[in-house]
């Protein structure tokens, strides 16, 4: 079968970005949206055709789930074995985020072009859009470790770009600039830990890093490395770089400034695919990390993705700004999907971690997109970002209301939303594998549900301020997107996850275990009932909470002054103590040399100046005398 | 000859200068003969003796005042210039002489005929000189088509002058 | 060959005239003038290739080609240069070293 044309899908959009990007002067506002939405849309219906073919025809084989080469071309040649490629890879796990990518995407330039209405630089706007498009696919369907790496940075880049869209804004650049450094920061030990597994596996193909025999025999060649096998050093080293794109503590403190960029960027990168690159990462490699020195990498990511989603939910009950409390609480479900691949195992049933992370990964980024869409829908009309300015909106905007309830209800985990069915199977793998895991995340559980409605009530009924001009409904373009989200979000819970996605990529099945599954509903609704008492009228019962918290809410409130942390080692320690006297010495001895041999020409040249006189005589005169001379020192160097 | 050069390079007026430019070529041209390079003495008569100074002549009136006496040079150049070619012409001549040539006598040699320069200018094998040859024509283009090149944008500006 | 004539003294005159050639270029003060002095240059460098040819190699005909590619290159130089000085002259109205120094620094 010939799946060459799966390399249309991230051509198009790249396509897409070059010529909206060329045309930056000459197509105007509304064409360009049309042109970056259409361009999309053939690649979305592409990307569905491929799934669904992978999925129900020829994925399969003997009950197993192939990795599929549809397209794989040597980029650059190192040795026999090691050699970058450029390629499509088609697995299960690419296989769902084909159809997460492109759809949010999707969807999310259809609600732009609503949302971005006369905004300056809109055909940018589609341009970086697309680019980002082109560079996330490229990563789903990376074949090797090195093209993920480069689709990597080329989703950082775009990322920095979309962030810091409103240029002329200072905290828009900073919060770009900040995002692009820290994931920066991290994608170095990204890079260290590539560098060392093709230094001992001698490849950076999936299909063979993947491969049990491989692994096997890689165990047995390489060296320990602080009493650790070298590969899990090196697996640590790359989950950092994933950690730092999907904003895992301690290098998420970007992830909250991102939300400077446009509403519709945040719900796209910040929320359903670029930060779950990280997950993607490990799932990528996942019988590597399962296999070597028992798991020890992967109960690093178990670790920091628990403590994650219970740091930021603390967060998240304090923020005001709406797109920052989603921020923290993507981060905290991000923090669920790492748990979840965390607690996994490999083979059958044992699956059911990795299985549920991914689902997690699905089903999340369709309610997250509707929260962020719907909070974008929400600022269009309020004109502000932060709670104070709103309250009873569910008047004057009923879709957005009904829309932000079914998502909200989907992240808390309630059926029949698909939340609750995510949820629970990570909660499952959680309680089989890991007893402390399970308890945080099942605390978390409850934490979500009541944020989320906190958001929810204080938003859609509180007490209506004082509105200078009346909200009013989101256009159709934007209102769309939000219908088919929460249609997802109602029914892609029933999606039978297990059919298609496991490490070792056979089918399994797996069941609800409805003991877990009522505590976790019980906790759900204990949230949203606490929520519910607290935020629905306004009433200074949070204030009071608010006080017999004291120190902890500051503490809280200012997320617990990480950001300051970072501030104080950079700024005072490095800056102070080390780039200074650096500073100094290259100020005054690198520069003071160089100026000095600079000087130094200067003055010679003035001086011989003269010699120049430009006189093809003179400079005849003084060739013959130059031959002449060389002449008389041949002579004499020959005779004496 | 060497007179006559000496001459050339000294006189104070230009046109007596160029005529003894053309007694030199001719004695030059006088040498070719007496070694029986027929051809290329009857080259060196008529591109030399016959056009080139032909075209100095016709540039000089051109140019010049022909009567103007050319200014000299400062006397440091002219003593520099002197030693300088002196001490060139020690040093070659005590190299030439000095230096055993491994003359071929006389009778050992064969005529050289135009039609053999003629056959040599276009072969192509061992001894052939094709490629030089095709060089210089192109060479020559060049320098006709440079040479109207430079007096056409001239003409243009002088009309724009106007 | 020349009977009674060395390879010597050819060589001698050939040289003296190269070198009268350079001092005539290094002190002309006219274009023109100097341009005569590479003629004389060029004149003894094609001197010299033939007489190697007539009385080393008197079998081959490398020298005495070689003298025509001189005469055929000094004819195209002196044509190109003569177009270039008559050019600055109109544009100068002078031939001497010393006033077309315009171009320098």
């Amino acid at each position: 079968m010939d799946l060459t044309y799966t390399v249309l899908i991230p051509l198009i959009p790249l396509f897409m970005f070059l010529f909206l990007g060329l045309n930056y002067k000459r197509i105007k506002e509304p064409l360009s949206g049309y042109i970056g939405t259409a361009g999309l849309l053939i690649t979305a219906l592409l990307s569905f055709y491929t799934a669904y073919q992978y999925f129900f025809n020829y994925g399969k084989v003997d009950e197993v789930y192939q990795k599929i080469y549809a397209f794989n071309t040597v980029w650059i040649h190192f040795t026999e074995s090691l050699h970058i490629d450029m390629g499509v890879l088609l697995d299960p796990i690419s296989a769902v985020m084909l159809i997460v990518v492109p759809l949010i995407s999707l969807m999310v330039h259809l609600y732009s072009i609503g949302y971005m209405h006369k905004e300056p630089g809109f055909t940018r706007f589609y341009a970086y859009l697309s680019l980002f498009t082109f560079s996330m696919l490229g990563l789903v369907l990376a074949t090797n470790l090195f093209q993920i790496y480069i689709f990597w940075e080329l989703v950082g880049v775009s990322s920095y770009l979309l962030i810091g869209y409103y240029y002329e804004k200072p905290s828009a650049i900073l919060a770009a600039k900040k995002a692009f450094i820290v994931t920066r920061f991290a994608d170095f030990g990204f890079l260290v830990g590539i560098l060392m597994i093709s230094y001992y596996a001698q490849t950076f193909d999936f299909k063979i890093l993947n491969d049990l025999d491989f692994i096997n025999n890689l165990k047995m060649q390489t060296g320990i490395f602080m009493g650790l096998s070298v590969i899990t050093v090196a697996l640590v080293l790359i989950f950092i770089g994933g950690a730092g794109k999907s904003a895992m503590f301690p290098l998420h403190i970007w992830l909250p400034d991102a939300m400077e960029g446009p509403t519709p960027v945040s719900a796209l990168i910040h929320a359903a695919t670029m930060v779950v690159a990280g997950v993607y990462l490990v799932a990528r490699l996942f019988p590597m990390f399962y296999f070597f020195d028992d798991g020890f990498a992967l109960h690093v990511v178990a670790w920091t993705g628990a403590f994650t989603t219970f740091f930021a939910a603390i967060i998240a009950f304090t923020q005001y700004d709406i797109k920052r409390v989603l921020a923290f609480s993507t981060m905290s479900q991000i923090g669920y999907m790492m748990l979840a691949l965390g607690v996994s195992g490999y083979g059958g049933h044992e699956g059911l971690g990795f299985m549920a992370g991914i689902f997690h990964l699905f089903t999340h980024a369709m309610f997250k997109a509707l929260l962020f869409l719907g909070a974008g829908a929400i600022i269009h009309a309020v004109h502000s970002n932060y709670m104070q300015d709103m309250g009873g909106l569910r008047k004057y905007m009923p879709i957005t209301h009904i829309t932000f309830l079914i998502a909200a209800l989907a992240i808390s985990g309630i059926p029949p939303f698909a939340g609750f069915f995510s949820k629970d199977e990570i909660l499952a793998a959680a309680f089989e594998h890991n007893f402390p895991v399970f308890v945080i995340g099942y605390i978390v559980a409850g934490m979500t549900a009541f944020y989320m409605f906190r958001l929810y009530f204080r938003i859609f009924w509180w007490n209506e301020p004082d509105y200078k001009h009346k909200p009013h409904e989101a256009p159709k373009a934007m209102t769309i997107p939000l219908l088919i989200l929460a249609f997802m979000s109602i029914f892609s819970g029933f999606i039978p996850f297990d059919e298609f996605v496991s490490p070792d990529n056979k089918p399994f099945h797996s069941h609800i275990d409805w003991t877990l599954a009522g505590l976790s509903i019980g906790i759900g609704v204990l949230g949203i009932l606490a929520a519910l008492l607290f935020y629905k009228k306004e009433k200074d019962l949070s204030q009071r909470f608010r006080y017999a918290f004291g120190d902890f809410y500051k503490w809280t409130f200012n997320k617990f002054y990480i950001d300051d942390i970072y501030f104080f080692v950079t700024k005072t320690i490095i800056f102070k103590y080390v780039s200074s006297p650096f500073a100094w010495f290259d100020r005054h001895v690198v520069d003071g040399t160089m100026n000095g041999i600079g000087n130094g020409t200067v003055w010679i040249s003035t001086k011989i100046k003269k010699l120049q006189s430009g006189r093809v005589q003179d400079y005849a005169m003084f060739f013959v005398s130059g031959v002449l001379i060389l002449i008389l020192i041949v002579w004499f160097s020959i005779n004496y | 000859m060497i007179v006559f050069a000496a001459m050339a390079v000294s006189n104070k007026n230009i046109m007596r200068s160029i005529i003894y430019l053309l007694f030199v070529l001719i004695g030059m041209a006088a040498i070719y003969f007496m070694i029986e390079f027929y051809f290329l003495g009857a080259v060196q008569l008529t591109v030399y003796a016959g056009g080139i100074i032909v075209l100095y002549v016709n540039s000089i009136m051109l140019v010049e005042k022909i009567n103007n006496p050319l200014p000299s040079a400062a006397l440091w150049r002219r003593m520099l210039a002197g030693f300088l070619s002196s001490l060139g012409i020690v040093l070659t001549l005590f190299a030439i002489w000095s230096y055993d040539f491994a003359v071929v006598p006389a009778n050992q040699a064969k005529e050289i005929e135009i039609h053999d320069i003629g056959i040599a200018l276009l072969a192509y094998g061992n001894h052939g000189y094709i490629l030089p040859f095709e060089v210089i024509s192109i060479l020559l283009l060049a320098a006709m088509v440079g040479a109207i090149v430079i007096a056409k944008t001239n003409k243009h500006n002088e009309i724009a002058n106007k | 060959m020349i009977s009674g004539i060395s390879i010597y003294e050819i060589l001698t005159v050939s040289t003296i005239i190269f070198f009268i050639g350079i001092y005539g270029f290094v002190t002309r003060k006219n274009l023109i003038a100097m341009l005569m002095s590479i003629e004389l240059i060029l004149n003894s460098a094609a001197l010299n290739f033939v007489i190697f040819n007539k009385y080393l190699f008197p079998n081959e005909l490398g020298g005495a080609i070689f003298s025509i590619f001189i005469i055929a290159v000094a004819a195209a130089e002196t044509a190109l240069a003569l177009a270039i000085i008559i050019n600055l002259y109109r544009l100068m109205m002078s031939l001497k070293t010393d006033d077309l120094e315009t171009m320098k620094y």
